[in-house]
């Protein structure tokens, strides 16, 4: 045994499967005990923001100290932010209406770009083909360039209580800062927030922790039912055999999928938990481990020891435990990690179809995949809503495909490199 | 020929069998769902409607319509009659269209991209599984962990990929649908242009997650061949090495074979989600509606549909491989 944990470890592919697996399940477990939010609360009005960090605004003005930092290109950078590409190309269109030559006007270049603006602009001039709506777009423009040019600061008014009128409250310079320490509200989203406006990041652990466990427990449930009815077709063998072997051989070609999608159905949405969908697809993808373990007994059966054993008077449950299992173990683990893999795609798979467990207690990578497709993230281009669930899905199946590859290598010597 | 009668017609009983299984699987599992149907489809008829006693009428003719209030076993016969009128009853979610009527077209579009993908899959997959083996080296290093990783994607995943990258990105091929959205079918260059272009994004999302597992399972057979025995003898005689890998290619080939059979399914359940993702006209999509409209002839019509197609080419490929493979004749002359 331990022997052969030192063989497995030494494999670099299994070594490898496992570390990227225990770093996912570390995650999973020490997340919720730093960040301990609601993971389905709903923190957001709107749909995908995006990531960052968000500091509120009226925090940032009333915090209890302000700090006067005097940087050089605070003005430029406030001004390029400012300034959208449509803004700008607008700008690029007058001024070449102008008559200035386009190549030397670069967009991308805030400081030329206002330089030119400033120099030739007229808010007076009207070409022949533009609309007048098109010539107030420039006056606004204008105006906007000059009033982020100013270099004055913002009156802060508040409302009094017992005149109604609005009173100078504080002066926002231009050059005023905080420190993101001394703001009271400050939120980071690192991967935004989904289409219902929840923490994308938060949810995503949990669902990772739910996926995982409907895994386990789909894998757990296949590979049992599988064992038992490989152990009992192979061993006992006649009638026993042929009666599983039909059943075996019937649910081999029935695709698993279509059963998944009858089942699921067939039990409702309000009875749909995480765990239901794990026994169901437990329950539908057995076969595989049924079929592989009967082999394997089969050609088990009538080896010497375990003939020694049933001489020696050992019940059927003591030989199958101390003189078959030993040596079906390698396998069984094996089938065990493939399953936990394609349990999870399988959830995935249901939820995408609208069949996944529902929606209100838990959420699953399924889940969330389902809602960013249904928001047509994919589309919008809000990338944090799908990619980072793939890439999980990827992570885990991946590893543990590894794993097993790792695993393989060492029980089958036949394909090591 | 003789010896081969036994063989088709055991693997004709078979599907007969498996056959009459999952017709009664698909009749009984949507069945036992709880809840109503009929009481759906009236809620949203009779929306406003304020006596109580026209409801009532209007749910009994439904119930009558669907038979959903009849014992069990009548249900099953009027379903068998449906099936064999070819009409599949009424669909609950677009009543008054037949179930048949809407599969109609789904079917077409089902079969046109999720076969040729999984054959053309099949073919590219083993291929670099049989030079990998071959090759080892560096090709090797390569391939596998980038095989591993794509046939372990899950096919929602590279259908996203695929389609964020290429569809939304590169705006080179259209994001959803089988044909321009502005086309009516018929048989002009323009909708067979549109046709085509909407198929690539579909088409090698399913075909890229086959090379990759089948890809695998060769290169392991092709070891396993390179090392038998009778390579070593041939290459003692002095065969020509392409000639060897000739017969390590057909060797590894049978059980890639019997694999792509039995992983038929699992495949085209994949390519129906990616199916849903590009809202492709095909099965993917109508079982989609169907699970939202909670129509269950429409389920239960389209899961069979699904598992006569997995069946036949199931079927299909076992009476191929029959003939490919010497050791059944041999088995069958006993």
């Amino acid at each position: 045994m331990k022997h052969t944990l030192r063989q497995v470890f030494h494999s670099g592919k299994f070594v490898t499967g496992f570390s990227i697996f225990m770093g996912l399940l570390l995650i999973v477990i020490i997340y919720p005990l730093i960040i301990t939010d609601a993971p389905l609360a709903i923190i957001s009005q709107g749909t995908f923001f995006p990531p960052g960090i968000y500091v509120s605004t009226y925090d940032s003005i009333y915090s209890p100290t302000t700090y006067t930092l005097m940087l050089d290109d605070a003005a430029a950078k406030r001004i390029a932010n400012k300034l959208s590409n449509e803004d700008r190309l607008a700008m690029q269109d007058w001024l070449v209406k102008d008559g200035i030559p386009e190549n030397e006007i670069d967009i991308a270049n805030t400081a030329i770009l206002l330089d030119l603006w400033g120099k030739n602009f007229d808010p007076t001039r009207q070409f022949p083909e533009m609309t007048f709506a098109k010539v107030q777009y420039y006056r606004r423009l204008d105006a906007s360039l000059k009033g982020i040019l100013s270099t004055e600061g913002v009156i802060i008014a508040a409302n009094n209580a017992q005149t109604g009128t609005l009173e100078q409250i504080g002066t926002v310079n231009q050059s005023d800062y905080v420190n993101l320490n001394k703001v009271a509200n400050v939120r980071v989203l690192p991967l935004g927030t989904d289409n219902f406006g929840r923490d994308v990041l938060t949810e995503l652990i949990r669902a990772t922790g739910v996926s995982l466990q409907i895994g386990v427990v789909a894998g757990t449930i296949a590979t049992l039912i599988g064992l038992i009815l490989g152990l009992l077709a192979g061993y006992i063998g006649g009638l026993v055999d042929d009666v599983i072997m039909f059943i075996t051989n019937l649910f081999t070609v029935i695709p698993g999928f279509v059963l998944l999608i009858l089942l699921s159905f067939s039990i409702g949405q309000e009875k749909r938990g995480a765990v239901t969908i794990a026994v169901v697809i437990g329950f539908t993808s057995w076969v595989w481990t049924a079929r592989a373990v009967r082999s394997q007994v089969v050609s088990l059966r009538n080896r010497d020891h375990v003939n020694l054993s049933k001489l020696s008077g050992h019940s059927i449950v003591h030989i199958i435990v101390a003189d078959i299992l030993p040596y079906i173990a390698s396998y069984v683990v094996m089938a065990f990690i493939l399953q936990i893999s394609s349990g999870i795609l399988a959830e995935a798979g249901l939820s995408i179809l609208g069949l996944g467990p529902r929606t209100t207690e838990v959420p699953t990578l399924g889940l969330m995949m389902n809602w960013a497709m249904i928001y047509q993230a994919q589309i919008l281009g809000k990338w944090w809503a799908y990619f980072p669930v793939i890439v999980t899905i990827a992570l885990i199946t991946f590893s543990l495909n590894l794993m097993n590859t790792g695993l393989d290598q060492v029980f089958n010597p036949a394909l090591r490199d | 020929m003789k010896g081969y009668r036994k063989y088709f017609l055991n693997k004709l009983l078979w599907f007969l069998v498996t056959f009459v299984f999952a017709f009664i699987l698909n009749f009984i599992l949507p069945r036992l769902m709880p809840g109503d149907p009929v009481a759906a489809i009236v809620a949203r008829l009779a929306q406003g409607m304020s006596n109580t006693t026209g409801v009532q009428a209007i749910y009994q003719q439904y119930a009558d319509l669907f038979g959903t209030q009849r014992p069990m076993l009548e249900q099953f016969f009027i379903y068998i009659r449906n099936v064999v009128h070819g009409d599949f009853g009424f669909s609950f979610s677009q009543y008054p269209r037949t179930v048949a009527d809407t599969l109609k077209s789904a079917i077409g579009w089902t079969v046109c991209l999720q076969f040729p993908a999984i054959i053309v899959g099949w073919l590219i997959g083993n291929t670099l599984g049989a030079l990998a083996a071959y090759l080892k080296g560096g090709f090797d290093k390569v391939l596998m962990p980038v095989s591993i990783f794509v046939s372990n994607f899950p096919a929602f995943g590279m259908a996203v990929i695929l389609m964020v990258v290429f569809g939304v990105g590169l705006k080179w091929f259209p994001t959803s649908g089988g044909y321009g959205f502005d086309l009516i079918p018929n048989f002009s260059w323009t909708f067979i242009w549109s046709v085509i272009i909407h198929y690539q994004l579909p088409f090698w999302s399913i075909v890229l997650i086959a090379i990759g597992g089948q890809a695998i399972g060769m290169r392991s057979m092709s070891i396993y061949e390179l090392n038998a025995d009778y390579v070593k003898y041939s290459r003692f005689l002095g065969i020509k090495d392409w000639k060897i890998v000739g017969y390590v290619f057909r060797n590894a080939m049978l059980p890639q074979v019997t694999g792509l059979a039995l992983s038929i399914g699992t495949m085209v359940g994949g390519a129906l989600v990616a199916e849903i993702i590009f809202s492709y006209p095909g099965l993917g999509t109508t079982l989609l509606h169907a699970v939202m409209g909670q129509d269950y002839p429409l389920i239960s019509a389209s899961t069979l549909i699904i598992t006569v197609m997995v069946l036949s080419a199931n079927f299909i490929i076992e009476i191929l491989y029959g003939i490919i493979d010497p050791r059944i004749k041999a088995a069958q002359a006993d």
